[in-house]
């Protein structure tokens, strides 16, 4: 992998076969299955949403051979420090989309307990670290972890993942320089979308690349086809195998697109142009994938109709359960603000539990 | 026992928690080589190595940033703030981040560290080197905010805070670095966060102050006593956790509340006390809660004795309490 940016993301897809990318073909249906998953929890998270069902939704449409590919390099003790749209890292790593689903009504009671908005998961058991809304907290502490790893003597790996827009943060120029100056053992993947909510990406910089800011922190920076998921795959493996073997960090740029809006809450036909969807719904990661497995004579109509199945069912079902799930007791609204609850906030518990508060 | 200076006793907590606990680590700008600007950490490195004790770039989100992450894997860091002032490029990370870890992850990640910062004036700092800005903090759930006045005071909430599972803002009281001496005990030195000191008994007023504004009480309290007014010190040492339990006993026992305190007035910790004091203990009340504190102003350089409290301004306020 050459560490200068390769300017034009290559759009064309891979030849086929193992040779190139080192992934079975078992690997890619997996791959392939997974981002299935992860659009089936995707569009009916938009429609919950329109419904009333469910707050908010943050879609990751387009997205899915970025996120998912990236997180296919890792191993199951690395640690990840997602942004609030790749929901199929959780799934990748095992989640069941149940819990998922329950995160998005506020029920999910084991896991963040109806104390975040949807999309903000966290899974310990996965070392998938607690998902934030302040844009590129989690660059910086994910060069903490790496360098807590390096300290501890582990060869584990921390990844994170942020949007176009996140490289004009704060946290994203500290959290490189900071992993550049102690080479931690971490990958910094961006995707690049093309909009952060209504702003476009050159005018969120005048960087030729994204990729190319990596220079400036003593890193290697590579720009990748993010919806050609063999790329993403072959791309996060070399910065992932550099990193646990002391190589230091990465900033990987996925280019990529986000097919839907940023959030439920906005409309992208008041600042984007159908053309430019359109052009990109041709470049649908799934589609792309598939045409490849098809072209080797892996995929049947009946595997694709089956997995597509497979998925709505599993949402369906988790969907229903979460409808009938219990939301959180008005007494966890206290609790783990600190280890122990201190006197103020038992005080104010017993008060929202008397009948006429205080 | 041992006779330390304020700044001897952090630097001795730090040299005892890092040799009881390995996950101890401490960074931040110029604290390795050169043992910080004040030398709180002087010597550190040479004993625990660069894995542990590490300068860091210039960045304090950074510095904070990677404690969070740190925090978040297991290690126990403790980050250091050039000074108070200039921690607020790192202020997301607290009050957004580390602040609400526990509780946005339904209790699955932690993030037990501590930031420490000097803080406050009299040490012709002018705005960027002087101010007192504990209520930021005091103000976000999920931090602590502990504030040693006393060198054994110093080292024993260190390792407390150290010790806490939640992140801890642990302020120093640069003003008294050198000239706070005292006892302090020798290897582990635990001070349970939450509990005030009484620093003096007193049957006529109740003083409560933090950090340099302590012994500033205690000359007033001392020039009171020779106008025949006992004057009682509580020193709160932690504002989150608040030991309410003491400052209500103190306020029973006197009847007369003054609380004093280097930071701007509105809004600051002083108006928090006083309404626990109003709302708990009106019945005990012989006088209106008098406030001493900084002006609602920027920390001014050159006039800085004219805004900070003083023992006489401390002393109006105390025979005001008592006159009403």
């Amino acid at each position: 992998m050459t560490t200068e940016p390769v300017l034009q993301a290559k759009t064309a897809g891979v030849p086929p076969g193992e040779a190139s990318t080192g992934l079975s073909l078992a690997e890619l249906k997996h791959l392939y299955r997974t981002m299935v998953r992860t659009r089936a929890l995707d569009e009916r998270g938009m429609n919950l949403q329109r419904q009333g069902r469910i707050a908010f939704y943050v879609p990751s449409t387009g997205q899915e051979a970025a996120h998912i590919g990236s997180a296919f390099a890792l191993r199951a003790d690395d640690w990840v420090f997602p942004s609030y749209r790749e929901p199929g890292i959780a799934l990748l790593r095992g989640a069941p989309v149940r819990e998922l689903v329950l995160q998005l009504y506020g029920r999910d009671l084991g896991r963040t307990r109806g104390r975040q908005m949807p999309n903000h998961f966290a899974f310990a058991d996965l070392h998938l670290v607690s998902i934030s809304s302040p844009i590129g907290t989690q660059i910086v502490q994910a060069t903490g972890c790496a360098m807590a790893m390096r300290a501890r003597g582990r060869d584990q790996v921390a990844m994170t993942w942020f949007g176009d827009g996140a490289t004009s943060s704060n946290d994203f120029h500290v959290g490189l320089n900071f992993a550049g100056v102690y080479r931690a053992p971490v990958v910094f993947f961006c995707q690049n979308n093309g909009w952060a909510i209504t702003l476009p990406v050159d005018r969120q910089t005048a960087s030729t690349t994204l990729a190319v800011k990596a220079k400036a922190y003593g890193l290697p920076g590579v720009r990748v086809d993010g919806n050609d998921v063999r790329a993403v795959v072959t791309a996060a493996r070399d910065a992932v195998d550099r990193a646990r073997a002391g190589g230091g960090p990465t900033l990987i740029e996925a280019v990529t697109y986000r097919m839907g809006p940023h959030s439920t809450s906005d409309d992208p036909r008041r600042y984007r142009t159908e053309a430019e969807c359109e052009t990109w719904a041709r470049r649908d990661p799934l589609e792309r994938l598939r045409h490849d497995l098809e072209g080797q004579g892996a995929w049947t109509q009946a595997q694709e109709d089956e997995v597509r199945a497979a998925a709505r069912d599993e949402v369906n079902t988790a969907v229903a359960e979460a409808e009938a799930a219990p939301s959180p007791d008005p007494r966890d609204l206290f609790e783990e603000v600190y280890a122990e609850l201190p006197w103020n906030l038992e005080e104010q518990r017993r008060g929202l539990l008397r009948p006429g508060g205080e | 026992m041992a006779t330390l200076n304020l700044l001897q006793a952090v630097n001795d907590a730090l040299f005892t928690e890092m040799r009881r606990d390995e996950r101890v680590v401490v960074f931040g700008e110029d604290v390795a080589r050169a043992g910080g600007v004040f030398r709180t950490t002087d010597g550190l490195l040479k004993e625990f190595g660069e894995a542990r004790v590490f300068d860091t770039p210039l960045a304090e989100s950074g510095i904070i940033g990677i404690g969070v992450g740190m925090a978040l894997y297991g290690l126990r860091p403790v980050a250091e703030i050039q000074f108070l002032d200039f921690i607020y490029p790192g202020f997301d990370q607290i009050v957004n981040e580390a602040a609400k870890m526990r509780y946005r992850s339904g209790g699955q990640f932690t993030c037990p560290m501590v930031i420490r910062a000097p803080y406050g004036g009299g040490i012709r700092g002018g705005h960027y080197h002087s101010q007192s800005t504990e209520a930021y903090f005091a103000h976000t759930s999920g931090l602590k905010v502990v504030i040693p006045s006393t060198p054994a005071d110093a080292k024993g909430l260190l390792a407390a805070s150290i010790r806490d599972p939640d992140p801890v803002i642990f302020l120093e009281p640069k003003h008294l670095y050198r000239s706070a001496r005292g006892e302090v005990p020798e290897g582990e030195h635990v001070e349970p966060l939450g509990r005030a000191r009484l620093v003096r008994r007193g049957e006529h007023v109740t003083l409560v102050a933090w950090g340099a504004m302590v012994p500033v009480c205690e000359r007033s309290a001392e020039e009171a006593a020779t106008e025949g007014v006992q004057v009682e010190v509580l020193d709160l040492r932690s504002l989150v956790p608040l030991d309410v339990d003491a400052l209500l006993a103190s306020v029973a026992r006197t009847g007369r509340l003054v609380v004093v305190h280097e930071a701007a007035r509105t809004a600051g910790f002083g108006a928090e006390v006083s309404a626990l004091v109003a709302e708990r203990a009106i019945e005990y009340l012989e006088a209106p809660i008098y406030r001493v504190t900084g002006y609602d102003t920027p920390f001014p350089f050159a006039l800085e004795n004219d805004y900070l409290p003083t023992p006489a301004r401390v002393l109006d306020a105390v025979r005001q309490a008592v006159r009403y």
